[in-house]
């Protein structure tokens, strides 16, 4: 790449960063990605005064469990879906409906370049936030255990398990970034695909196995180290599927995002500034 | 030679079912060009085309020979100061300038340098560090205008860029478009402000409904619109003598003494006949005369001729 476009790339990364998340408005998405933090932290604390009272807490394989659940109905159903939703549609939908999309569209840079620096602008943002948010959590989630939870960590699978989480939060920013990036470049309310998207991916566990494999939480869920338990009576309706091995998931999510990336690329090329007027 | 030219071949943008304009051929050579008309008569929609920002539906453009559907060469040499007086939120002037040039892909030290002469040109050197949301009017039309000139281009389109600006600030932009324009450079404005388009176009454009009306000098439009009568003021010692030979011309269609008693304002069909008589009863009467001047070659007289009261511009 050369030094024109890598200029023009993190121009744009920093203008984005200036313009829409060091703003007043990207405030929910913080909390979307810091509210688990801030419930963790308040299991320990309430754990350890349980605890302090002379009472028996939970182990470290209810904790395990229970972050198995947080982590797929908050963050990949709920923290990161609606993250990125806001984050990645707004990149392009935001400035058509502000009228100032046209600022960037009279420099000569090229569009698919445009598409990347927005997309790697939302990304870095999406990445510190959830990816930190996970670890973060994680780690606190036991600290009530004391040495058990650092046995865990330290010489245990918890490191492992960890890291594991944050990849799998960080691959559902790429690829839930990317789908939102293109539903805000070619949908005037993004929310309805957000919509049928969310339907899509909270109807996976009953779906048949083959569809089940046409949808990003699948793959996401195959990742994830410990799998959460489905509570009855919800247990019956849902079905069985192989998950996605390793190998298949992380490169088949990262293809997936670049080709609806480079789809928005080419689209972005042919794209004229209507506001609607 | 066509390099240094923006053409327009036979082009035609709708919007759905709705004309922005149609079948429009135009070659614009440097200079100050005003395009003048109502509102929704293309002006806006002409200069999209010519930025890039909407492709024709129809039809061939070329931007000192780029078309515009290589919007990366077509930014480099053209600069748009859009009617939309929207900005990125929560910059300041300077930032605003400085992150459109980063952009562009220029070092640190050229954007820093750039944004600095931009600023002092448009005269908002000591406002540059205040947000653009708390600018006035005028300062949001000149620091608009500072983004657009930063990156010097060769095509310089401004959609109302008088728009907001008092007087001073007014006389101060016109001065630029001139100096830009004496710099061989397009300068394509879109002004209602009839009078001071007037004294600042090389060459005007009038549209309407979508259409080209007319183009070229002012001078050589008003003279091509042979249905209505020229009017001449004649500045001479013995206005009541002219009128009396003037009335005697079937060309001379009316001859008013001005009030001041001290001219003549005529409207004629034939302006060169005119210019004959005159020159005969000089010789044969000694009539002293001060001045002879055209008094309907400007661009608002042409305006009314040729699209009438019917809009607003």
């Amino acid at each position: 790449m050369n030094r024109v476009w890598m200029r023009q790339l993190t121009g744009v990364i920093a203008l984005e960063w200036k313009k829409t998340f060091l703003s007043r408005r990207g405030w929910w998405v913080y909390l979307l990605a810091l509210g688990p933090v801030g419930l963790t932290l308040l299991h320990t604390l309430v754990m350890l005064r349980i605890q302090g009272s002379g009472r028996s807490g939970h182990g470290v394989p209810q904790d395990i469990q229970g972050f198995a659940g947080m982590f797929e109905l908050y963050y990949l159903r709920l923290g990161i879906f609606f993250g990125c939703l806001g984050i990645f549609s707004n990149l392009f939908r935001g400035e058509m409906l502000e009228k100032t999309l046209h600022y960037y569209f009279l420099t000569p840079m090229r569009r698919e370049l445009l598409v990347v620096g927005k997309y790697l602008s939302g990304l870095i943002v999406a990445l510190v936030l959830f990816v930190a948010s996970t670890g973060l959590s994680f780690w606190l989630l036991g600290r009530h255990q004391g040495a058990a939870w650092s046995e865990f960590l330290q010489h245990g699978p918890g490191r492992s398990q960890m890291l594991w989480y944050m990849v799998v939060a960080a691959l559902a920013c790429v690829g839930y970034g990317a789908v939102f990036l293109v539903a805000g470049l070619f949908i005037r309310n993004p929310l309805i695909p957000a919509a049928v998207v969310m339907v899509w991916e909270n109807l996976n566990p009953f779906l048949p196995s083959l569809l089940k494999k046409f949808s990003v939480i699948f793959y996401l869920k195959s990742l994830c180290p410990v799998q959460m338990n489905v509570p009855p009576p919800l247990n019956v309706l849902v079905t069985d599927t192989d998950p996605a091995s390793a190998w298949i998931a992380v490169p088949g999510l990262l293809v997936v995002a670049m080709l609806v990336l480079a789809y928005a690329a080419v689209s972005a090329r042919r794209a004229e500034i209507s506001y609607g007027e | 030679m066509t390099n240094r030219l923006i053409t327009f071949g036979e082009v035609s943008r709708f919007y759905g079912e709705v004309l922005g304009i149609n079948r429009v051929n135009l070659t614009i050579p440097p200079g100050i060009t005003s395009l003048v008309g109502p509102n929704g008569s293309g002006k806006t929609t002409l200069m999209n085309l010519m930025t890039g920002l909407i492709r024709p539906t129809r039809g061939d453009i070329r931007v000192l020979g780029v078309p515009p559907d290589r919007p990366e060469e077509l930014g480099r040499i053209v600069g748009y100061c859009a009617q939309f007086d929207n900005f990125p939120k929560g910059l300041t002037g300077y930032q605003f300038v400085h992150s459109f040039l980063r952009v562009r892909g220029m070092s640190d030290a050229e954007c820093a340098e750039r944004t600095r002469i931009a600023l002092e040109t448009v005269n908002m050197t000591d406002a540059a560090q205040r947000p653009v949301g708390a600018y006035s009017k005028g300062m949001r039309q000149r620091i608009k205008l500072a983004q657009a000139i930063a990156h010097d281009p060769q095509v310089v389109v401004l959609d109302e860029p008088l728009n907001g600006l008092d007087p001073m600030a007014r006389a101060e932009t016109i001065a630029l478009f001139q100096q830009w324009g004496a710099k061989n450079r397009h300068v394509i404005v879109s002004s209602h402000i009839l009078h001071e388009v007037d004294r600042i176009s090389d060459q005007v454009i009038l549209l309407s409904h979508g259409y080209v009306v007319a183009e070229g000098q002012i001078q050589g439009v008003r003279s091509e619109v042979k249905d209505q009568p020229m009017q001449i003021l004649i500045r001479c010692d013995r206005p009541n003598a002219l009128a009396a030979r003037l009335f005697q011309q079937d060309h001379v269609v009316e001859a008013k003494i001005h009030p001041d008693g001290k001219g003549i304002l005529l409207r004629t069909t034939d302006a060169d006949r005119f210019y004959l008589l005159l020159n005969r009863v000089v010789l044969e009467t000694g009539l002293e005369v001060e001045s002879v001047a055209p008094a309907d070659d400007d661009v608002n007289s042409v305006y009314q001729y040729l699209i009438g009261e019917g809009g607003t511009v």
